[in-house]
């Protein structure tokens, strides 16, 4: 909302400067986003009067014109406005005067004429081109004959007002008009507010000999009030009316236009004015719009309308959306001579949904969706006649007729002081708190500290305690309210075991080397369901109204983002990386969502290019699956789950067949680890990439064994170490399975040492070297319990899988 | 006998003095001191000499053997000492040269700024609520004071996926998840942060996806002016000690009185700059005493029991202290950008 200054004043005693006001008003509860100076920049703009006006000699479209420019000083000035005259009221930028942009005005010839100064448009004077009256749009601003030569032209366009743009909170739509923002800043200066004169003398005619009212549904339409004034003459609004409406952002069009708008902006009160001659009937019937039914609107658009619109009509056709928009066929015109003006109050459900539906949003529409004084409409009513009156010249026939009710009751809430000073911390007294009440104009009765409070119809937003607490507060002053601490017990704050836990897991990952990201939950529905590892049938998540496909469905795997992540980054030419990502994913197993989706907190990493540098030392080492798998063994020896971890070969789509395996926790898959798709990396135009991508809500809800000291031992350890032969296809882990087994008690470590798969081997076998570490703590082994246990780990080596000693 | 043992000391140590090398010194020593050496072959001399004379002489040739050994004990720490310099200088590094570098990676900024402001409050005695970011509509909103049809609703355009769930606009229905979990009984001292979606065009200040921080107390006598002092450490603790707090009246559904907190900027201190946008105050969250009706709705009795409640955005909070200008660099992930905070 932006308010002008200088007719804020109107209403009340303001002493301070714009800016100070703003502080003030921002600091008790409407947020002042902004204080803009009319003035851009401009100095030396005077008030001119072209005594005459001839052809330029050498330039078809210039004029040389002879401007009295006051104090009896005549100055030549060639302007190239199309619309300049003689006999005009105009701004002259005089020769030394600066305009907005720094522009410095000087004497100057052209094309052979002498020119001392410059006649100016609106926009050369900082006015934006939407606002300018668009008979001026394309020409230099005629003023007021009265207007005096010489004096301050800024002064007549009212560009030395500054207006306040407010941020308006939902609950404050009282402050959608310059009266309502008079009212709160006369609570926070302490001053009184002047209403605008709205009596009128009426002609002998009667409104209701013109036209009669009818309401269809009061629920729709609670009130709807018509007064006719007769013998308008159409023409341009008075000048101070016209810079008020342009300073609030709006254009001028005509008197009777621009009243409509200025009480709008005055009371806040939608209004319209029919051209009455045009109306096609005497009667006025508000009521639903038929599906299908159609209007042409003001702005010369067809407008096809459902059922759930409100429109007024002349009994049979349309002739406005209620609250929206007027047609076209009653438009007023420049020959319009009787106007019906309306002041209705429309449900703001049925505003909203014709706004909404016709993609119209206006100054009205907005008011009644955000909900007006119902107890005003009838005064901005008989404002908006009076106006006509003066500044049209026209008869207001006597009456306003109405169909529903006028006004409304106005309603009261209690308020105990000393709650209040317990639920803000302060000492507010009671002679205090009704000072405030007065300032604010709420009638209240008072005794003992309990307040019952008549809450005026414009503040429908206060129905609580709460509400008026709130209230006294703001005005009292935030700053004043002490700072003080929580009386309550002192209880220790502290993660819970999971927080701390993926704490931890973030912590190691970066220890390890990857760089934390965070992505959009929102994918495309393909990318989805990528590299998801669920058995179960999953159904994909989608917004029903996305901004866009690419983010429309929610991820069930964080990886598809992680790799754009990579591709990102390859297009900016970094191809290695190191990234992981911890966040939710959604798994929907209902066909239609009607419980909330399961969500899990998984936690991701990818890993491209080379890993291992060291450039001087020519050390370059790519990633590959090992490096992958360290890192999540690690990290499982870190949630000190590695005992209960297997890795198996696997297949996940998108996943190299041969290089995935699947991370299981006591057999139940949990994640996987491996490289991408050679066929995905050529897609997404990456070197090789290994993943991880692990369920930690799954990982980390498991109990693990609580940390117990294990004796240092005290006797020595036995190593053997063994290099086995066996079939190339066994994998490692099965030979160490079967190891661990047949080692038995004694056996307390088992390490793979060295794999050889070269040509000195038979076809088909490799070699495998392990070392296995024997200890009791208790005592000191003998060579012979040794012995067996090693051979008898040989033994089922060899049974089990052939498996021969290396000669 | 005498001189000639004074002679071979002599000599002995003269060539002791000339080796160049332990192999030069181990031919002195055995030249001198073996068993086949003059000093040897002079004492074997000794059945020749008087009663008197014997007990002196071997007593002085024990002195010229004792010297000799003490020479060649000198000289061979001496060229010991010479080889381990010279083995040394041979193993000279160029320290110069760059170091293996140690892999390490970093928190992204908007979990750094929100593991900062989880450890302040968590000091405070506070702990941390989660909750789902797929969401009912009671939760997100009707628990929250916000019923269908609420004007306030338009403020926060939301991702519907059915009539009735969501994604969550913001982390506030995890307050009303545990305020439900008390069953009426206070206190109530939580944070939650977490991910929020709003149906935002993507651009420099907007996000259809960001982070928020949501506090609440909930407890007898909790006041505005307890609201006050748990901003004030917070602000202090996370923008520096000379920070001063400023409560403006607002408005949120979920608050009854509303406020917004500022702090006088950090950078021109209040005398006015472009981050402040001249006012000399910079706006850093939402706030206020919980609502009636939203205490009611999650079972406690508004005439037992009041409460704070605030909520603020990581990303803002972010860009403020770190000076970044659009919102898009959290999610684009470029390393370049990320690598910037490893001490964040
Ligand atoms: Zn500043």
């Amino acid at each position: 909302m932006l308010i002008s200054y200088n007719w804020l004043k109107e209403y009340v005693n303001i002493e301070i400067s714009p800016s100070e006001l703003a502080d003030k008003i921002t600091k008790s509860g409407i947020e002042v986003e902004m204080v803009e100076s009319l003035n851009k920049g401009i100095s030396g703009v005077v008030v001119g009067y072209v005594e005459e006006c001839i052809q330029h000699p050498n330039a078809d479209k210039l004029r040389v014109c002879k401007v009295d420019v006051g104090q009896g000083e005549v100055s030549q000035i060639v302007c190239g406005a199309p619309n300049v005259a003689q006999g005009q009221k105009v701004a002259v930028a005089v020769p030394g005067a600066v305009l907005p942009g720094n522009f410095k005005i000087k004497k100057a010839k052209l094309r052979g004429e002498e020119s001392h100064g410059m006649i100016c448009s609106l926009t050369e004077l900082g006015v934006d081109t939407k606002l300018v009256p668009k008979e001026y749009a394309t020409g230099i601003f005629v003023m007021p004959s009265d207007a005096e030569p010489g004096s301050d032209a800024l002064e007549y366009l009212n560009l030395n007002d500054h207006v306040l743009e407010l941020g308006l909170t939902p609950n404050r739509a009282d402050c959608l008009n310059v009266i309502g923002v008079a009212n709160e800043v006369a609570a926070i200066l302490k001053q009184e507010v002047k209403l605008p004169n709205t009596s009128i003398n009426t002609s002998e005619e009667k409104a209701e000999d013109f036209i009669s009212v009818q309401i269809e549904s009061l629920e729709d339409n609670p009130y709807y009030g018509a007064m006719i004034i007769r013998d308008v003459k159409i023409g341009p609004s008075p000048l101070w009316m016209q810079n008020r409406l342009m300073a609030s952002g709006i254009r001028p069009i005509n008197n009777i236009v621009d009243i409509t708008n200025y009480v709008l902006l005055e009371y806040g009160q939608p209004l319209h004015a029919f051209d009455y001659n045009r109306l096609g009937s005497k009667e006025i019937v508000i009521r639903r719009a038929t599906e299908g039914e159609h209007i042409q609107t003001l702005d010369d658009q067809d407008r096809k309308l459902k059922d759930t619109h409100l429109v007024i009509t002349n009994g049979k056709d349309p002739i406005a959306v209620a609250g929206v928009m007027g047609g076209a066929t009653s438009e007023v015109q420049s020959d319009t001579t009787n106007v019906l003006l309306e002041a209705a109050y429309f449900a703001s459900g049925r505003v909203r949904a014709a706004s909404k539906d016709l993609g119209l949003r206006s100054e009205a529409s907005s008011r009644y969706e955000k909900g007006i004084d119902r107890n005003r409409v009838y005064a901005a009513a008989m404002r908006a006649a009076s106006l006509m009156a003066e500044l049209a010249g026209g008869k207001v026939a006597e009456g306003i007729v109405e169909a529903g009710k006028r006004e409304v009751n106005t309603y009261s809430v209690k308020m105990d002081v000393s709650r209040m000073n317990n639920l803000l911390g302060t000492e507010i007294t009671s002679e205090q708190t009704a000072s405030i009440f007065k300032r604010l104009g709420f009638g209240y009765k008072e005794s003992n500290g309990q307040f019952e409070v008549n809450v005026p119809s414009r503040r429908p937003d206060i129905t609580i305690e709460a509400d008026l607490i709130e209230e006294v507060g703001r005005i009292y002053g935030y700053d004043r309210i002490p700072t003080t601490y929580l009386l309550s017990e002192a209880r220790p704050g502290g993660l819970t075991k999971n927080q701390a836990q993926r704490r931890n897991i973030r912590t190691y990952l970066e220890g390890a080397g990857l760089y934390q990201a965070v992505t959009y939950a929102l994918t495309t529905p393909a990318k989805s369901t990528h590299f998801s590892f669920s058995d179960e049938k999953v159904y994909p998540i989608s917004v029903a109204h996305p901004m866009s496909e690419e983010r429309s469905t929610l991820r069930m795997s964080l990886l598809p983002q992680l790799l754009e992540v990579l591709q990102y980054n390859r297009n900016r030419s970094m191809e290695d990386l190191a990234i992981y990502e911890m966040g939710s994913v959604f798994i929907n197993r209902q066909e239609v969502l009607k419980d909330l989706p399961e969500e899990y907190v998984f936690v991701s990493g990818a890993v491209t290019g080379v890993f291992n540098e060291h450039l001087w030392q020519g050390e370059r080492k790519t990633v590959d699956f090992y490096v992958l798998k360290g890192i999540l063994e690690g990290l499982m020896g870190e949630l000190n789950l590695s005992e209960r971890i297997t890795y198996e070969a696997g297949e996940i789509e998108n996943m190299h067949p041969g290089r995935t395996a699947i991370v299981k926790l006591d057999g139940i898959s949990v994640g996987f680890v491996g490289q991408l798709h050679p066929a995905l990396q050529k897609d997404l135009d990456v070197k090789d990439t290994y993943v991880f991508e692990l369920n930690a809500t799954s990982l980390l809800e498991k109990e693990t064994d609580q940390i117990i000291y294990q004796t240092l031992p005290r006797y020595p350890s036995i190593t053997r170490d063994i290099a086995l032969v066996v079939d190339q296809e066994l994998p490692a882990g099965d030979l160490t399975t079967v190891i661990q087994a047949a080692g038995g008690a004694l056996l307390k470590e088992v390490n793979l040492f060295d794999l050889y798969e070269g040509d000195k081997m038979e076809a088909g076998k490799k070699s495998l070297a392990f070392s296995l570490k024997y200890f009791d703590p208790e005592r000191t082994l003998t060579d012979e319990e040794v012995v067996t246990a090693h051979d008898r780990v040989l033994k089922s080596l060899e049974e089990r899988f052939g498996a021969q000693l290396r000669k | 006998m005498k001189d000639r043992l004074e002679a071979l000391k002599v000599e002995a140590i003269g060539q002791i003095k000339e080796a160049q090398d332990l192999k030069d010194l181990q031919a002195v020593k055995v030249a001198y001191l073996g068993k086949k050496g003059p000093i040897t072959e002079v004492l074997k001399g000794m059945g020749k000499l008087s009663a008197e004379e014997r007990p002196v002489i071997g007593a002085y040739a024990n002195e010229v053997r004792d010297s000799i050994q003490q020479e060649l004990d000198k000289k061979q720490s001496a060229l010991e000492d010479a080889a381990i310099a010279e083995k040394l200088s041979k193993e000279t590094i160029d320290v110069s040269l760059p170091g293996r570098p140690v892999k390490k990676g970093n928190p992204h900024p908007l979990t750094a700024v929100v593991t900062e402001i989880e450890d302040l409050f968590l000091s405070m005695g506070f702990t941390i609520a989660e909750g789902p970011e797929v969401e009912t509509d009671y939760y997100n909103f009707e628990a929250l004071n916000l019923p269908k049809g609420h004007p306030a609703r338009d403020m926060q355009d939301s991702f519907f996926i059915t009539e009735d769930i969501l994604l969550r606009t913001q982390t506030s229905p995890v307050q009303a998840r545990t305020m439900e979990k008390h069953e009426g009984e206070g206190p109530v001292k939580i944070i939650s942060p977490g991910k929020v979606y709003r149906r935002d065009n993507d651009d420099a200040t907007h996000s259809h996806q960001f982070m928020q921080i949501e506090g609440l107390v909930v407890d007898q006598n909790v006041r505005l002016s307890d609201l006050k002092g748990v901003l004030e450490t917070f602000a202090k603790k996370m923008f520096g000690e000379d920070r001063k707090i400023r409560l403006r009246p607002s408005f949120f559904p979920f608050t009854e009185p509303s406020v917004e907190m500022d702090i006088s900027c950090f950078k021109c201190s209040g005398k006015g700059c472009s981050i402040c946008k001249q006012t000399g105050w910079i706006e850093i969250l939402g706030a206020g005493m919980v609502h009636p009706n939203v205490l009611e709705m999650a079972g406690f009795d508004s005439k037992k029991y009041t409460g704070f409640a605030f909520g603020m955005g990581p990303e803002r909070i972010a860009m403020l202290k770190y000076g970044i200008d659009d919102i898009r660099h959290f999610y684009a992930n470029d390393i370049r950008f990320l690598k910037q905070f490893k001490n964040a």
